[in-house]
């Protein structure tokens, strides 16, 4: 086995009581002694701190970094301003995903990809492949970025005290460079959770600083330490998808309902012609949002069958703790995705009765 | 924050606490050990009032926020009650797991609870676990 990875904060979390937990090759929080249930109405009330270092990051420059980034993926970056930052993903040449990610326009042609630790190098191989003719660098910056996320409705109350720079100017989905606690840091207003918040990038040599400053700023506002246990269910509740989960090598975009990232016009990108095509014929299989009739834990990995017929799998599943309810995300085959279908959810070898809902289960903030 | 023993009660290796009352029913819950290391509890799945469960059997499951849990039957016998009260409220085997008991067996064979340990050495034993 290889040594697990940590990060500059992973003694502090120990000191702090977290359960930790190999997550993609990084020991990481995995929960506080709060627990996740607190943690997760923390952030849904008040707000929450996570340490999400494990993620990576990567710079695109040169004078074709544009044209490159247009190149290998669906958004048309073309249409982004200096400081916007935007979801997308990478797909193979047949449509399905490499991972997906976030691009922030910065600066002096400059752009920053975020992607997923479990993909980095990967990703980074990736690009590189297809970076031949295009006169731009891949830089990967992950190791001195650190990157924390504050997310929840107090998120910009707690920030604002920490930086003289006006955050009603930071519009959602848009970045801006800072310095908090006097720490030079790009804060992007974006997050996975469903809620307000943003996503920190700052040199990791102040990591513990930043944490605890931030910690300590946040007390009256109700902040809280959160580990991956409730970042993952609030995500689930905003239907965020998670690379591993809802997406992988073996399904595409469509199928996953993110096909609204692509910009059909803006010219050729990789896997263009693949998920095009499975959006003109519509895919064998599709996402969709369930919920138990039957009491019982879904889990990713369990079986949906139809009358005794396997005929899906759950990608995630879970007790969704704003709602109460025992909710899935499932792929079933086109023709059983209608709302009020009644399939079943095979959970530990006994079928337990769920029907399709209408995601996402939790209507993100920003949404509202 | 130290996890709890109670005395009273005898334990498994499987981490299930068992206590025989008055009446000779043994009332069945699982240890502050096992609600710690399950984190938070969602669902728990319980038997059947008449069941017939052999010592060793998994009878019921603990559902927690981030894994399911066999909870296995210390003792052979019937399923005479069960705590439905862990529909609505499973979280309070989290808040007092030596309270919230989740089945009881009129057993067959008390002498079945000789095997299981008393609190100091459960107490050993979990000293001895990687938490």
């Amino acid at each position: 086995m290889t040594e697990l990875k940590r990060t500059a904060l992973h003694d502090v979390h120990v000191a702090m009581g977290a359960r930790m937990a190999p997550f993609a090759g990084y020991d990481m929080p995995i929960q506080y002694p709060t627990g996740p249930m607190v943690e997760h109405h923390a952030v849904r009330n008040a707000a929450g701190l996570f340490d999400i270092d494990h993620m990576g990051q990567v710079e695109l420059i040169g004078p074709d970094a544009e044209a490159f980034l247009q190149y290998i993926q669906p958004r048309d970056v073309s249409q982004m301003k200096v400081w916007d930052a935007e979801y997308s993903y990478l797909c193979y040449q047949d449509g399905t995903f490499v991972d997906d990610i976030f691009i922030y326009k910065l600066p002096e042609e400059k752009w920053m990809i975020v992607i997923n630790a479990d993909n980095r190098e990967k990703d980074i191989f990736w690009m590189d492949t297809h970076i031949v003719g295009f006169d731009a660098d891949i830089i990967d910056i992950s190791d001195p970025t650190y990157m924390l996320a504050l997310q929840g409705p107090k998120a910009q109350a707690i920030l604002q005290k920490l930086t003289d720079y006006d955050l009603n100017q930071v519009a959602f989905h848009t970045a801006a460079r800072l310095q908090v606690g006097g720490v030079d840091t790009l804060i992007g207003a974006t997050g996975y959770t469903g809620e307000y918040g943003y996503e920190l990038f700052f040199p990791e040599e102040k990591a513990i600083a930043m944490w605890e400053l931030l910690l300590e700023t946040g007390k009256e506002e109700g902040l809280l330490a959160c580990g991956l246990a409730a970042r993952d269910s609030l995500r689930f509740e905003a239907c965020l998808p998670l690379y591993g989960h809802e997406i992988n090598a073996r399904v595409e975009p469509v199928g996953a309902r993110l096909s609204w990232v692509c910009d059909w016009d803006k010219g050729p990108w990789l896997g263009r012609e693949a998920v095009l095509k499975t959006k003109l014929e519509k895919p064998d299989m599709l996402l969709v949002g369930l919920e138990m009739i039957d009491k019982g834990v879904p889990r990713g990995h369990y079986e949906v069958a139809k009358d005794g017929k396997v005929i899906g799998w759950v990608t995630t599943g879970m007790k969704s703790p704003t709602l109460g309810k025992f909710l899935a995300l499932a792929y079933v085959p086109q023709g059983y995705n209608k709302f009020g279908t009644e399939l079943e959810v095979i959970i530990r070898g006994k079928p337990k009765k769920a029907v399709v809902v209408r995601r996402p289960f939790y209507i993100p903030a920003y949404r509202r | 924050m130290s996890l709890k023993y109670d005395p009273n009660l005898k334990y498994a290796e499987t981490d299930e606490w068992a206590r025989v009352d008055d009446d000779g029913i043994v009332v069945v819950g699982i240890s502050d050990y096992a609600q710690d290391a399950l984190s938070d509890i969602v669902y728990v799945e319980l038997p059947e009032v008449g069941d017939e469960v052999s010592a060793g059997d998994a009878v019921s499951t603990v559902e927690s926020v981030k894994a399911a849990s066999d909870i296995i039957s210390p003792v052979s016998g019937e399923i005479v009650e069960v705590n439905e009260a862990l529909d609505d409220a499973p979280e309070s085997i989290n808040e007092d797991p030596y309270g919230a008991w989740i089945f009881k067996v009129k057993a067959s064979d008390l002498s079945e609870l000789d095997k299981l340990m008393d609190a100091a050495a459960y107490e050993a034993f979990n000293a001895t676990r990687e938490h």
